[in-house]
């Protein structure tokens, strides 16, 4: 059955966009958690979902478009911050209501376009075209090497800014450089895991490693492992028992933050 | 109103000097027309109540805040055109970090060499040695794999220490050390701080909430008071050797200070 799965092209394509998207959103998702900006994910998604389905009305390459809105945000987020500087989580809440807004708009007026909504709400890794795979390869290398580069100095914006700022690093464009990160990797991943779901990818394998990662380093590695598991195996089981790929990756996700947080209770007692 | 400058122009020059430095915070004033000089091996107190600006002193001085008015000269330096931060060790208020942070004690302490003149690319053979060295001064070393979290207070203090004086600065500003550590080990702590001083060529700026540390080791009398602000100061002529050596003289530390800290985690 699995080898059946295998050799059809479409599962394959499934396969690799769902094995990258899993090494690069825990990774960008680490920085992101430990700052506490769990929630960002989630509010990019739904920004980017307005601009894919503009992208449909205009007729262009609807995932650019996407990633053009989900920059755009998080400037807009960046600048909301600043002004309700003691309330920073109105800013999320403002631009994905915002997000929301313009995608159902944009949806309604694309009736004639047959957009289907579902598809990019909840994922449709099973029509990942080869141009959307060369697509999220690309994204998947050029975070890996902007990580692997900055490695030092993401750590240090991570975990004390103030003394990153005091050291003379570059603050300011570390932080834009993670913000574009991040919205590259969410609007690629919209249409494997859906953008109701991409936040889980960003957040749940950091939450598992978090319990369990002594070091900033073991912490991304555990994190990246955890979620190759979850797709790797949620891909296979959705693909025998034709569930909802994304769906399944999720899930899988929860079960091994539950386990984990058993086992880790189980060896601390 | 600055400390007049001694004929030892080695021994006091002026490390950090405040010039009519002034600070609102939403239309409040919070600090007004501060002049004050900190010269070479000083060892410079400062107590102030909650909202007297302690903070935001320290935050102008590492160059986080500008001052609304006033200069403020850092090494002789106008602040906006000092590059040499590795001459200055900065340690943070220890609830300023989030104590379910994955990171190892070496990886805090390594993290003190990362800065502009490193930036994107790997790090050094030396770099890597210096991190050794800091840990072995700070007797943190069996801890170097431990994740920062787990440890007491003071061996935490002592982690921020060692990555604070791991490019053997010039200047060391301590933001409230002892802020949420049991009396016993904010006592070591002390000890160990006075101890660089005394042996050191190092100048100190440290914030504290604890009167009774900063009386025994620096005088009953503040040598300046700026609103809530006051001042106090252990010139560098009121300790013997002017001329000190560097870190890894601060090895002599173990045999002085004993770290009760560590039984207690």
């Amino acid at each position: 059955m699995i080898i059946e799965l295998m050799t059809s092209g479409f599962f394959l394509k499934a396969f690799v966009g769902g094995v990258l998207i899993a090494v690069v959103a825990p990774l960008m998702g680490t920085f992101l958690v430990l700052r506490r900006l769990s929630m960002i994910g989630d509010t990019l998604a739904h920004v980017t979902i307005a601009g894919v389905a503009l992208g449909f009305l205009l007729q262009v390459y609807p995932l650019v478009v996407g990633l053009i809105f989900a920059l755009l945000a998080s400037f807009a987020i960046e600048r909301l911050r600043k002004a309700y500087k003691t309330y920073a989580e109105l800013s999320i809440a403002i631009i994905m209501s915002g997000g929301v807004a313009l995608a159902s708009l944009f949806f309604t007026l694309g009736k004639n376009f047959n957009l289907n909504v579902t598809s990019y709400l909840f994922g449709s890794i099973y029509t990942l075209t080869d141009l959307d795979i060369y697509v999220v390869a690309g994204v998947a290398v050029l975070v890996l090497i902007v990580v692997a580069v900055f490695w030092k100095e993401l750590f240090l914006l991570t975990f004390d800014e103030d003394a990153a700022a005091v050291s003379g690093l570059p603050v300011r464009a570390l932080n834009i450089m993670v913000t574009v990160l991040t919205a590259l990797i969410i609007s690629v991943s919209i249409k494997i895991v859906g953008a109701l779901l991409i936040s889980a990818l960003l957040t749940i394998p950091v939450a598992c490693s978090l319990l369990i990662a002594r070091g900033f380093r073991q912490s991304i590695i555990f994190s990246v492992i955890i979620a190759e598991i979850a797709a790797i195996a949620g891909l296979l089981v959705a693909g025998v028992w034709s569930l909802a790929p994304g769906a399944t990756i999720v899930l899988i996700l929860i079960l091994i933050l539950i386990v984990t947080m058993i086992v880790r209770r189980g060896l601390k007692i | 109103m600055t400390i007049e400058s001694s004929t030892n122009a080695r021994c006091h020059q002026d490390v950090i000097r405040l010039e009519h430095v002034s600070f609102d915070y939403q239309d409040q004033s919070v600090i007004r027309d501060l002049n004050f000089a900190v010269q070479q091996r000083d060892f410079v107190g400062l107590i102030g109540s909650n909202g007297a600006g302690k903070s935001t002193l320290m935050r102008m001085i590492v160059g986080l805040l500008k001052p609304k008015s006033g200069s403020i000269e850092l090494f002789g330096e106008p602040i906006e055109q000092f590059n040499g931060w590795q001459r200055i060790g900065y340690v943070p208020q220890k609830n300023s970090f989030n104590p379910l942070f994955p990171a190892t004690v070496r990886e805090v302490v390594q993290s003190g060499v990362y800065g502009k003149r490193n930036v994107a690319r790997r790090i050094q053979k030396e770099d890597i040695q210096k991190c050794s060295d800091a840990m072995d001064v700070m007797r943190i070393t069996d801890l170097a794999s431990k994740r920062i979290g787990q440890l007491s207070g003071g061996q935490q203090q002592r982690v921020f220490l060692a990555r604070a004086l791991i490019n053997n600065p010039e200047l060391l500003i301590l933001d409230e050390p002892t802020v949420g550590i049991d009396i016993e080990t904010q006592h070591d702590f002390f000890q160990l701080v006075q101890h660089m001083h005394q042996h050191h060529r190092m100048t100190f700026l440290m914030v504290s909430h604890d009167m009774d540390m900063i009386e025994a080791y620096l005088g009953q009398e503040p040598v300046q008071q700026s609103g809530k602000l006051k001042f106090y100061v252990k010139h560098s002529h009121e300790i013997e050797n002017c001329e000190a050596s560097n870190l890894s003289h601060t090895l002599t530390v173990r045999e002085t200070v004993s770290f009760k800290g560590d039984e207690r985690n």
